[in-house]
């Protein structure tokens, strides 16, 4: 593929960063410093995104995970009252695992990398399409419309599932009912009573 | 942008960029200390007071004075603050509101960044301002300033929810993420703004619906009052700003009313026409001047708009009460969600059935 000296500083840069916010992610000693420093890792990988031309992946990738996915991390991270000190300790008993998916890692992006050379074209980030948007819309729709609703109702059922576990009506607790406020008017609130004097209510 | 590069050079083009970029920034930084003059004065003269008055004729130099107040002040940093964080907040609030700028066409082609994707990046921009809001709040160590950005943060996801779906509906009836495109397909006079769009007239009612809530969830995402309980005075003190003081408490408000102009420049764009005026006329008789010329007639009626809707907002600051917290949480999540739900299916099987778009 051919790119320019500039796309080149730029990639480099941006690969750099996201590697070094990456390793920050593990080593920060405070978690919420952590999750600050993922989230610079999500947005230099949008950046990235856009470099190779797939400028809505960019977009939603910040909009999914920097603006709702992370958000809620940092919220979980701040309101929990651990201390990370004490879990910290034997973090580094775990290198092996760490390892093992490390090189999981990089064995499926080597397959890919070597499957996709000898099939000798170039990957473009719009097939057919004048952009990103309309080539992803294109195949999501048509090849894959199945496994596309899908994952929709799986998330749907996800959801409900997060809201039925949660909703719990507690019978002693004042609700508001809005409509029936606004319902409400001048003649069912006030009565007039003629009080004679000296007898009270 | 790219095309210009190339066209004139790599040295030439970028530094015709950062001119633009320069320009840009000191220009809306100047119509700022304006609007924050104007957002007072409108306030007072519901008040029936007289505002700001002493600063300069009219009281038209008060922003800067204030500016200078804010600069000469002492930085004050709370012992127990995290200082990097603490500091930081206020600079990604100013960055990312101006960040989003760079993407709002003011007239045909005057824009830093035409992008295809420029709704949606704009999206994407104005969702990441929570972070200057949470980690101004957790930084300074506070109770009030946590509590503040707490409340903004679910403020703020809650109705990009909305947000996003009144966006989606625009789009389909575009047909386009650029927000060039959006504002041309409004350039037949004011019946084919998307408010109104008359020229789609079984959508008129869908349309004003959106319009008012786009309006409304504007409100709640800049955190202007009557959604402005991150910072209620009467219970949170001032929020997540409660320990801000001098120059990044100046970075906050200036990041807040950037984000607020941009929202009316949104309305502006997505709704009210963009920089096309109400009455088309004359094409023949304009076509006789200088391009630019032109172009600044059309940046008049979108600085015209823009001011406009900002008006709504400073009117809305002074006439409107507070809302309570679970009546804000029950407006986004129980109406504006099914409603602009509701309103992206009927604008989507009307496209889809009329074939409107382009």
């Amino acid at each position: 593929m051919g790119l320019t000296p500039v796309e080149l500083i730029a990639f480099y840069i941006l690969a750099a960063i996201v590697t070094v916010s990456a390793v920050a992610v593990i080593a920060a000693k405070n978690p919420v410093h952590s999750v600050l420093w993922l989230i610079t890792a999500f947005f230099t990988s949008a950046g990235l995104l856009v470099l190779i031309g797939a400028e809505f992946l960019a977009m939603l990738l910040v909009v999914v995970y920097v603006g709702a996915v992370a958000v809620l991390f940092l919220f979980v991270v701040m309101m929990l009252d651990v201390d990370f000190v004490e879990l910290k300790q034997g973090t580094l008993g775990y290198w092996p695992f760490a390892a093992l998916v490390g090189v999981a890692f990089a064995a499926e992006i080597a397959l890919v990398t070597f499957a996709r050379a000898t099939t000798g074209d170039e990957i473009n980030a719009n097939p057919g399409a004048a952009t990103n948007a309309e080539a992803i819309g294109q195949v999501m729709y048509t090849e894959y419309l199945l496994l596309f609703q899908l994952s929709g109702i799986i998330l749907l059922v996800a959801m409900i599932g997060a809201i039925v576990l949660t909703l719990r009506h507690k019978p002693h607790v004042k609700r508001q009912n809005i409509a029936k406020q606004t319902a409400r008017t001048r003649k069912d609130a006030i009565r007039r009573i003629d009080v004679e004097s000296g007898k009270g209510l | 942008m790219s095309a210009f590069i190339q066209e004139h050079g790599l040295l030439f083009g970028w530094l015709t960029v950062i001119g633009q970029i320069l320009l840009f920034t000191v220009v809306l930084l100047l119509s700022l200390a304006f609007l924050l003059l104007m957002d007072r004065k409108v306030w007072a003269a519901v008040m029936m007071r007289k505002g700001p008055n002493v600063v300069g004729p009219f009281g038209l130099l008060q922003s800067f004075a204030d500016f200078g107040k804010f600069l000469l002040k002492e930085i004050i940093i709370p012992a127990g603050a995290n200082k990097t964080v603490f500091l930081l907040a206020p600079i990604l609030s100013l960055t990312l509101a101006f960040a989003a700028w760079a993407v709002i066409p003011v007239a045909p082609g005057w824009v830093v960044a035409d992008l295809n994707v420029g709704i949606l990046y704009l999206f994407a921009v104005s969702s990441l301002g929570v972070y200057g809001i949470i980690m101004g709040g957790w930084a300074s160590n506070s109770k009030y300033p946590f509590l503040g950005s707490l409340r903004s943060a679910a403020q703020m996801v809650s109705y990009e929810v909305s947000i996003g779906f009144i966006i989606i509906t625009v789009i389909l009836l575009v047909g386009s993420m650029n927000l060039s495109d959006i504002a041309n397909n409004q350039s037949g006079g004011f019946w084919t703004w998307h408010v109104f769009s008359f020229n789609n007239i079984i959508l008129f009612p869908v349309m004003v619906v959106v319009f008012v809530m786009f309006f409304i969830s504007a409100l709640a995402e800049t955190n202007r009052p009557p959604f402005d309980l991150p910072e209620a005075e009467s219970e949170l003190v001032a929020g997540y700003q409660v320990e801000y003081s001098s120059t990044p408490y100046l970075l906050f408000m200036i990041g807040e009313y950037l984000n607020i102009v941009l929202m009316c420049s949104m309305m502006t764009l997505l709704f009210l026409g963009g920089w096309h005026g109400p009455i088309p006329f004359g094409e023949e008789f304009v076509s006789n001047f200088p391009v630019w010329m032109v172009n600044l007639g059309h940046l008049a009626w979108f600085m015209a708009k823009t001011v406009f809707c900002f008006f709504l907002f400073a009117l809305v600051k002074a006439v409107v009460p507070r809302y309570r917290y679970d009546q804000l949480m029950r407006l986004g999540w129980k109406i504006f969600l099914p409603t602009s739900l509701a309103a992206v299916f009927i604008v989507a099987g009307y496209v889809v059935y009329t074939g409107v778009q382009a």
